[in-house]
């Protein structure tokens, strides 16, 4: 077996956050002496990432996956636990780690806003030392997969926001990194420049085999690029495996889509009613029934076509994000 | 260090393509940098006149002078760097500097060269606009001419060094402005911006010479005018260098634990 490119081991960081209250006798014992609270972000999470692997970090909100990204990336320090990318402890910042990885956030930008990503892109030419010839192949094909086009030479505050993320995209991946780490790379972007995006995403993993770790909240990105997720909940590792064992773990109902000669049937009998419309019933059956129920549906009703399917991948997902552990 | 030269020949380029988008604030910036000393030279030439023709040992056409140089030595040395890096800590685009394989004092130092490049020409033909307008009167040695190159050199290290660390305090407090305040005003005061310092009293002159400001401002100015004796020259030169390493460690020192704190709070 090769050496994993990402190992994280028991993994914890902890904040040290100010508190401050209300009120002009709590602000001046404040100045005294200030009170502080320990935020646990990350507690003690391991995962390894296999070279080439896409792997796809879920979790809500506040769960702890920018920090862990974060500490991957050698921006933070952790406060305890093991945590090698390629073999180096990140936080280091040795330069050979740094001109291997690359982070995207897909709420903060590193392009010069007024002026063209062009700039922007020729500068981190010289930072990473990427040799013209280099240089100009991987334009080339950035340019290219990315659509990139002429907005290169516009300044980078008249791009729109789908524009400005290739372009994020582009200037982050010039050095050819081998570890990607991308933080929300669609948020806030329409569904055609998300699925562009995601496209992207693969061909540059497939061209280049390049280890990427994605956090989401679009179910849709995670459902086409990873096919093992890693989930974490309030710091904690919830779930580490492939996303279909994930739906399978965390489903418990089925839902069964009925379309009957006869519309108005009342299919109450056979399971809750989600929806109800134009000859369509949809079924919300809990799993060990669905084939009994479904026996019955076609045994007893006038039925013009069927259909069983798992629930959304977001329903699956809000439920792993509620119960915090299976 | 071809790696180095590239960087800078590059961030040449992209401060230039900036500044062309910001020609408006460049020049506000500009007249400033020229309203300012003009205001004091005006002021003290007044002085001058009303005291019968000098105070202390400036006469009015010698204060010409000294502001003339102030104002080209000023412009030459000045830093936005507080300002700076106060906004990168602030909206979280150090970490993006951080995850760069190069100190991102390169950069820094790059920029505000490119900058200075640009508006350096500008700001000579303000000053000879001023001369004809004021006539100054300087007279230093050829060796003072040739000592002033250095001594704007290291004015310039120590200016950019010392507000480049000072500027770092923003790791650790996000209200800055009242230590860029506090310096300010210690700055204008003891680089001798506002009046040439063998006007100060003895010991706050005294001060003043060891202190790292004057070797900012006021010691290149008070050598290319021909005021300063060859040992004064050469111990001024030292105090600069002095300041240089002690800017240096300092630098190095404050950067490792401003990273540390920035990598436990939250980058």
């Amino acid at each position: 077996m090769t050496s994993p490119a990402i190992h994280i081991c028991d993994l914890s960081k902890v904040y040290v956050v100010s508190q401050q209250e209300a009120g002009a006798k709590a602000a001046l014992r404040d100045l005294v002496r200030r009170r502080t609270q320990k935020i646990r972000a990350v507690d003690g999470i391991s995962f390894d990432l296999a070279p080439g692997e896409i792997v796809g970090f879920l979790g809500p909100n506040g769960a702890g996956k920018t920090t862990t990204l974060k500490m991957l990336a050698g921006l933070l320090h952790p406060t305890s636990g093991e945590v090698t990318v390629l073999g180096r402890i990140p936080w280091k910042r040795e330069k050979a780690f740094l001109r291997q990885i690359t982070l995207v956030m897909g709420q903060r930008n590193q392009l010069v806003w007024d002026i063209p990503a062009i700039h922007t892109f020729e500068l981190n030419r010289v930072i990473y030392r990427i040799a013209p010839g280099d240089y100009r192949r991987m334009l080339g094909e950035l340019t290219e997969l990315l659509d990139l086009g002429t907005l290169l030479n516009k300044p980078v505050r008249n791009l729109s926001l789908g524009e400005r993320m290739k372009c994020e995209i582009a200037a982050a991946l010039l050095h050819h990194p081998s570890i990607v780490f991308l933080d929300e790379p669609t948020i806030g972007l329409d569904v055609t420049m998300q699925r562009r995006i995601r496209a992207f995403i693969t061909e540059y993993n497939r061209r280049f085999g390049a280890t990427v770790l994605l956090t989401s909240h679009y179910m849709a990105d995670v459902e086409a690029l990873c096919k093992r997720v890693v989930v974490i909940h309030h710091g904690r590792l919830v779930f580490d495996g492939d996303l279909s064992v994930l739906v399978k773990q965390f489903t418990e109902h089925k839902t069964i889509v009925v379309q009957l000669g006869d519309c108005d049937a009342d299919l109450k009998a056979y399971g809750e009613v989600v929806s109800c419309s134009d000859g369509l019933t949809t079924l919300r059956i809990p799993k060990a029934e669905a084939a009994h129920v479904t026996e019955r549906l076609l045994a007893d009703l006038p039925v013009i076509d069927l259909l069983i399917e798992d629930p959304p991948i977001e329903e699956v997902i809000e439920r792993v994000f509620a119960q915090g552990s299976p | 260090m071809k790696g180095l030269v590239q960087l800078y020949a590059q961030q040449f380029r992209t401060t230039l393509a900036m500044m062309f988008q910001y020609r408006a604030s460049l020049i506000i910036w500009m007249i400033g940098h020229v309203l300012e000393p003009l205001v004091y030279l005006v002021v003290w030439s007044v002085v001058a006149t009303t005291g019968g023709g000098s105070v202390g040992d400036y006469t009015k056409t010698q204060f010409a002078a000294y502001f003339i140089v102030l104002m080209l030595v000023n412009h030459v040395t000045y830093t936005w760097i507080m300002y700076e890096f106060e906004y990168r800590i602030r909206q979280g685009s150090l970490s993006f500097l951080l995850l760069k394989p190069v100190h991102p004092i390169h950069s820094d130092i790059a920029d505000n060269v490119s900058s200075k490049m640009i508006t350096l020409p500008f700001m000579l033909a303000i000053a000879a606009v001023l001369a004809v307008i004021f006539h100054p009167a300087l007279s230093p040695e050829p060796w003072a001419i040739g000592l002033f190159v250095p001594a704007l050199l290291l004015a310039f290290l120590v200016r950019f060094l010392l507000e480049w660390t000072l500027a770092q305090a923003a790791f650790w407090t996000t209200r800055v402005d009242a230590i860029n305040q506090t310096y300010f005003v210690l700055l204008l005061f003891l680089s001798g911006q506002i009046m040439p310092l063998t006007l100060l009293p003895h010991p706050v002159r005294v001060v003043a010479e060891i202190l790292p400001f004057r070797g900012m401002v006021g010691f290149p100015v008070e050598l290319l005018l021909g005021r300063l004796t060859l040992t004064e020259a050469l111990t001024g030169l030292g105090i600069q260098a002095a300041w240089v390493i002690i800017g240096l460690v300092l630098l190095r020192v404050v950067w490792r634990a401003g990273v540390r704190v920035y990598s436990a709070v939250g980058a």
